[in-house]
């Protein structure tokens, strides 16, 4: 009951609120030697608008790479070293925009946004003079070149089939065998709660191992979609999540009454977070802090950041190394809750 | 020692609105390599008795021991050395005859061989269908694998919920043999039945009834003890008979049994009374005294 009118208003909230692709206060790194007049009215021209918040100002080129795998910046916009003086004397100057697409969707906007307020900034200056001013954008797409959606969907996909076969798979498991009154017979032995939970997850690791590969082949070669960094660290990151999600099941099921409630315990209490809030349709970065908070326990959000780093942006466990700490904790927090929650006695 | 003791065993289910009471201060004790029956109809109380005795539910007041172990406290003991078939068949439908009978050896640190033995008189009953799914075994069939299963870790004690519920009338013969069988190996037996002409193939009999038990006696102790006079009586019409049997006065009580009615006959009350009283009836029958058997005095008991 609470469900069925409860669920209408928290969607609504959210999706009117929280979820939109609207991209505010994105952090962008800045390069400009020249420090002259007409950069540094631009940059203040940028940073007014509630679109970017300039979070760095680097001082080389070397520098760029770096702060992108850090995954904080968002955009970079780099000046040429005498950025007024080419302005003032060949009435043209240039500015490149880098982004990082690995999320086409807001690299895309966020250019946009960008050219934007510079051109804006072009038409001002060229007003009063009658020999107009151009200001040539240049835009280099980081890591996904030619903006390719599955570049984005496909870690997005990966994160949400894996949550929910497993979750699904699992939490079924035990109740089915309350249901068929198995669990009877099985707990008047000297079976441990650990050992028929953990006997659980096995089989079900295997399936999923063939699920995840599955998937990535599917992705390499019918999607294009690089794995530019190891292959054996996103194997081993997707066995994680697969971990997991596996637990997450096996506490539904170790709590639920009948399978009908626990596939539809999985379903509503997994899909919906998992989608909405794991960064994958909606950026997580514009969400209001309450949701932001919440999204922290979405495993799906810490996988879905990982696969992003390393599987488009090549980059290794090093820049990883929170996610996967967070993932674990998770592990171990929901083993252990569906062990200690596994009923020893009928009733 | 006593292999069952149960003192004072009560058990509610549901919340403050409604409760139900399944057992209301149940006492009672079985010895070792004992064949204890329980019997009562369906509702009396006998599964959640089962349960609380292997461990799987919680009594609110009393205590039981199984092999001097306490059910609560010593659970996982328990859990060791108890041999539990449930009412329901509750083995693993889609796994082969042969694969329950490993699966349930391994569980219990066990393997096939080692207590063959054991099984073997059952087993073999089955064993030329181990290659069989158990979902697809007949009722029978299914009743001697979960026994088997039962059986597999040399259980100190053996509960069987309804052993023979569902199962036709041979195959039901035949499972009480081989309970008679296992007592020889000393392991102490309670199986539940709603049949009370199982009930004279126990060691010991307790009728229960709506939670409460109405007698714990031997089978003879229990027919001992009914001292009345029982009349069989039959005639074509049968309906009709019952009919005017209930109407009498001299009688206790009467009750279809097989192909005759049996007619309890009050203490004050003789068999040739009743003969002419029926005489008086325009229709033929035909009256013979009977001697009491097991179901009977618990017809009796059950109606006070």
């Amino acid at each position: 009951m609470f469900i069925l009118l409860g669920m209408p208003v928290v969607q609504i909230i959210i999706f009117g609120f929280a979820l939109t692709n609207e991209v505010k206060n994105s952090k962008i790194a800045i390069l400009d030697p020249s420090k002259d007049a007409a950069t540094t009215s631009l940059i203040a021209q940028m940073e007014a608008s509630r679109y970017f918040e300039v979070d760095q100002v680097i001082h080389s080129a070397e520098e760029i790479e770096p702060i992108f795998k850090k995954g904080k910046i968002k955009l970079a916009v780099i000046f040429p070293a005498n950025f007024n003086e080419d302005l003032q004397h060949f009435n043209k100057a240039q500015v490149q925009l880098i982004a990082d697409a690995s999320d086409p969707n807001v690299a895309n906007t966020l250019t946009n946004y960008a050219t934007a307020v510079i051109m804006d900034y072009q038409n001002r200056i060229t007003n009063d003079k009658k020999l107009p001013y151009t200001i040539n954008t240049e835009m280099r797409m980081l890591y996904n070149p030619e903006l390719k959606g599955a570049y984005n969907f496909v870690p997005g996909v990966m994160a949400m089939v894996l949550l929910l076969v497993c979750t699904m798979m699992t939490a079924i498991t035990i109740v089915r065998e309350k249901e068929m009154g198995t669990m009877e017979i099985m707990l008047v032995s000297p079976m441990k709660p650990f050992r028929i939970v953990i006997a659980k997850a096995v089989p079900y690791l295997l399936l999923s191992s063939v699920n995840i590969a599955s998937i990535l082949l599917l992705s390499v070669f019918v999607l294009d979609v690089p794995i530019n960094g190891s292959l054996v660290l996103l194997v081993f990151e997707s066995l994680l999540f697969t971990l997991v999600s596996l637990a997450l099941g096996l506490l539904i099921s170790s709590r639920a009454e009948s399978q009908q409630t626990a596939m539809f315990i999985s379903l509503v209490a997994l899909f919906l977070p998992t989608v909405m809030l794991s960064g994958f349709m909606f950026p997580v970065e514009n969400m209001p802090l309450p949701l932001r908070t919440v999204s922290n326990i979405v495993p799906a959000k810490w996988y879905y950041s990982i696969v992003k780093s390393v599987m488009i942006k090549g980059i290794g466990l090093h820049a990883v190394w929170k996610e996967t700490l967070i993932l674990i904790g998770m592990l171990v927090f929901f083993l252990g809750l569906a062990i200690k929650n596994f009923k020893i006695r009928l009733a | 020692m006593k292999s069952v003791v149960v003192n004072n065993i009560s058990k509610r289910y549901g919340s403050k609105k409604v409760v139900t009471t399944a057992l209301q201060g149940i006492s009672f004790e079985v010895d070792k390599g004992e064949l204890f029956g329980i019997i009562g109809p369906d509702g009396a109380g006998k599964t959640s008795l089962f349960r609380i005795l292997t461990t799987l539910l919680l009594a609110e007041e009393g205590t039981a021991t199984v092999d001097g172990l306490d059910v609560v406290k010593d659970y996982k003991a328990i859990r060791q050395r108890v041999g539990y078939m449930p009412g329901r068949f509750s083995l693993y439908q889609d796994l082969t005859v042969k694969e329950n009978l490993d699966f349930f050896a391994t569980i219990f640190n066990t393997s096939v061989e080692e207590n063959y033995d054991l099984i073997k008189d059952i087993y073999s009953q089955i064993e030329p269908f181990k290659d069989r799914k158990a979902g697809k075994l007949s009722g029978g069939m299914k009743q001697k694998l979960a026994l088997s299963c039962a059986l597999i870790h040399r259980p100190s004690v053996l509960f069987l919920d309804e052993p023979t519920t569902g199962v036709d009338a041979v195959s039901r013969k035949e499972f009480w043999e081989m309970l008679r069988k296992l007592k020889e190996q000393e392991i102490t037996i309670l199986v539940s039945t709603p049949y009370m002409d199982e009930a004279s193939l126990c060691d010991k009999v307790a009728l229960i009834q709506s939670g409460k038990i109405l007698s714990i006696d031997t089978p003879e102790g229990v027919v001992k003890s009914f001292g009345k006079k029982i009349m069989a009586v039959k005639s074509s019409n049968m309906l009709h008979l019952l009919a005017d049997l209930k109407r009498t006065e001299l009688l206790e009580d009467a009750y279809p049994f097989g192909e005759y009615h049996h007619a309890v006959l009050k203490n004050e009350s003789s068999g040739q009374e009743l003969k002419n009283y029926l005489q008086q009836k325009e229709y033929p029958f035909e009256i013979k005294e009977t001697e009491p058997n097991i179901e009977d005095c618990f017809m009796a008991l059950m109606k006070n």
